[in-house]
């Protein structure tokens, strides 16, 4: 099997000695066609691989802001149907920036696993962040996903230790998200020794590219990351970009997108100018 | 589905009741609900810490509770002789503290140093914030601020035990949300944080260990009513939100094959309206809060918020063994709707002189329905699992009394 988008994409990253920028943003957030046309200028601005989240109504490792970002794309009417259908939209005019979806297992297990994984391949998805499937639930989901054909992507955290780090990286490709604070989205930010440190930790346990998230705010933390990391992940930031362009009666403003896109470009540029040693 | 040869075996080593249970956290977690298991095992299979919870349940909670015979109900109904399982006498007024002794007692064998609590209608926060007070350990509990609002006794109880009590403004602010935010907290205070979760719901171990701290009232009944009538009962009946005390009278009976077990949900305005908390009536299998269990949930897989009068039954789930009883059709699921558990409410305080919480109220609802038809000589069990006095401001204004 030829290489995957994920694959291509951090190959050509290294090949250009950077770290790449990895955007969260909600799938129909604050809607769908709002949602649609920041997913479609966000290669533009400079994101590297994009992260399409999944609305739940129960986000619990998600701060304010992106528990915020769910409902409305909720109460606007977003499904995880939906989504997919975003997603195969984007892939008609874009092959080659990679999707991996991002939420909770609830939706998918309601939508039918095998039903999922069939749907989100024909997308056009590359893989799959599942927050609540820790390595002990793999039957559930990875390995019907893998088996098809899309990337499972583990989240790892600082209390994910050596002992526990191959469990959580088997199965595990794409990449390896390091969650660096423990906490929800949002909240803090680790230091850069901190992640330093970690990064080391965990490419002596894989080859995989290490992306980092959680916390980072501005286009200098993003280069800070991007410097000693294969990726940088912003999501509440951008997501807070979002809820910034909204009207007062709640519904986009007319400067939302481009409000969005901006602030990507400004992280997208931080990025680039870290070049990696 | 095939008849297991015992009821009383599960979980298995993953957490499963059958395809019920599990253990879905995320990442940040999982060490150390990995710990938990570790030390509860640990902790089961030393008898200097059931010694330590024998000795509160007797000297602090006031354990073993009376099984009551309830003479005048009996007589209203005219058919079943109906006893109450009087778990409200009990230290903090309802069953709630049976769990929090247990799970205390575990968070300081392993050197935590904050007690983290979710509560509905402040039943197991109170009892949380006391044992936290007892044991001298900082206690945040997370409350729905619509629950704060209807159970504003509770709160202050809280804070005079010493609690803090945190606002949940996310979601609608019940118990489901409640939830959601303790998980955040603990999510970034693993290292010192112990979570009391107050159901027997959530990820693996949990389910099971709060079942077990529980069972302690079906063994008592068990004793009792060999004492009182020289047999086992005929029947139980529990209400079910979470469903911890229901699973706490049912569990010394699951093998017990005459014994006929119900377990009642919270109807609200009634099944058809959908404004209900019968997660086994009105829902279907999923995944939240680290467990599959039945859940009101839309056709896209979003949570649906539950709605009950009482606060302890308004959470759209149900522990996972409640789940896979269903399933297997050992214990049968009714509900009752929020008219009747108030109608219940108000008759056994006049009959019996018990002013019964309103989750209770939904269990008398069932036993007045059924006990009418049943022969005299049946030996129907009821678990009085809470009383009353947080729930008169809630019940006056159902009645239109002002205070």
């Amino acid at each position: 099997m030829s290489e995957s988008r994920l694959e291509r994409r951090f190959a050509a990253l290294k090949a250009e000695g950077r770290g790449g920028l990895v955007t969260f943003t909600t799938a129909g957030d604050p809607d769908y066609d709002t949602a649609y046309k920041i997913l479609q200028r966000l290669p533009e601005a400079g994101a590297d691989v994009i992260e399409l989240g999944m609305p739940f109504s129960d986000p619990m490792a998600d701060g304010p802001s992106i528990q915020a970002a769910g409902l409305r794309a909720l109460d606007a009417g977003m499904t995880l149907r939906k989504t997919l259908e975003m997603v195969r939209s984007f892939r008609a005019e874009d092959d080659v920036t990679p999707i991996v979806l991002m939420g909770y297992y609830n939706p998918i297990y309601s939508y039918g696993v095998d039903a999922f994984v069939k749907d989100a391949l024909d997308a056009g998805v590359d893989g799959l962040i599942i927050v609540d499937l820790p390595p002990e639930e793999d039957d559930e989901l990875c390995e019907p996903a893998v088996a098809a054909g899309l990337h499972f992507i583990r989240l790892a955290t600082p209390t994910t230790d050596d002992a526990r780090l191959p469990k959580v990286l088997t199965n595990t490709s794409g990449f390896i998200y390091y969650v660096s604070i423990m906490g929800i989205t949002g909240t803090k930010a680790a230091s850069g020794d901190a992640v330093r440190a970690a990064v080391t930790r965990l490419k002596g346990h894989t080859d995989l590219p290490v992306a980092v998230g959680f916390g980072i705010r501005t286009p200098e933390q993003a280069a800070e990351v991007a410097a000693v990391a294969d990726a940088a992940v912003v999501g509440t930031a951008i997501v807070e970009q979002v809820k910034a362009g909204l009207g007062p009666d709640g519904l986009a403003g007319a400067g939302l997108v481009d409000g969005v896109i901006d602030y990507v470009a400004s992280l997208a540029q931080g990025v680039r100018a870290a070049r990696q040693g | 589905m095939t008849t297991p040869n015992s009821y009383t075996t599960g979980p298995d080593e993953r957490g499963h009741f059958g395809n019920f249970g599990g253990r879905f956290v995320a990442e940040t977690l999982m060490p150390l609900i990995l710990e938990v298991e570790e030390a509860y095992d640990a902790a089961k299979n030393d008898p200097s810490y059931q010694a330590d919870i024998d000795y509160y349940a007797k000297h602090y909670t006031g354990r073993p509770s009376p099984l009551y015979f309830a003479e005048r109900l009996t007589q209203e109904f005219g058919g079943a002789k109906v006893y109450f399982k009087r778990d409200e006498l009990n230290h903090t007024g309802s069953h709630k503290i049976n769990n929090c002794l247990g799970q205390v007692l575990l968070a300081k064998r392993m050197g935590k140093t904050r007690i983290i609590a979710e509560t509905g209608a402040g039943q197991h926060g109170v009892a949380a914030a006391t044992v936290c007070a007892l044991f001298n350990l900082p206690c945040i509990v997370y409350m729905g601020a619509t629950d704060i609002a209807r159970q504003a006794p509770n709160v202050f109880r809280m804070k005079l035990l010493g609690a803090e009590v945190v606002p949940v403004t996310s979601g609608t602010g019940t118990l489901k949300d409640a939830m959601n935010d303790a998980l955040r907290d603990w999510v970034a205070n693993v290292e010192s944080t112990f979570y009391i979760i107050g159901t027997a719901a959530g990820p693996h171990p949990y389910p099971a260990m709060v079942r077990d701290f529980q069972s302690v009232i079906g063994r008592e009944v068990r004793e009792q009513m060999m004492e009182a009538e020289g047999r086992l009962p005929d029947s139980l009946v529990a209400c079910i939100g979470g469903g911890s005390n229901a699973l706490g009278l049912f569990h010394p009976f699951l093998n017990d094959q005459d014994v006929q077990i119900t377990g009642v949900e919270a109807a609200g305005h009634g099944i058809p309206t959908g404004e209900h908390a019968a997660s086994l009536t009105g829902g279907r299998p999923g995944v939240l809060h680290g467990n599959r269990t039945y859940l009101l949930q839309t056709d896209d897989g979003q949570i649906k918020d539950a709605h009950s009068i009482s606060a302890g039954l308004d959470y759209p789930g149900i522990g996972p063994e409640h789940s896979w009883l269903n399933d297997i059709g050992r214990v049968k699921y009714v509900s009752a709707t929020d008219k009747e558990a108030l109608e219940c409410f108000q008759l056994c305080s006049r009959l019996e002189g018990i002013i019964p919480a309103l989750e209770p109220s939904h269990a008398l609802a069932h036993v007045r329905k059924v006990a009418p038809d049943l022969p005299r000589d049946h030996l129907l069990v009821m678990n009085m699992c809470g009383r009353g006095d947080k729930d008169v401001f809630t019940v006056a204004e159902a009645l239109g009394v002002e205070i």
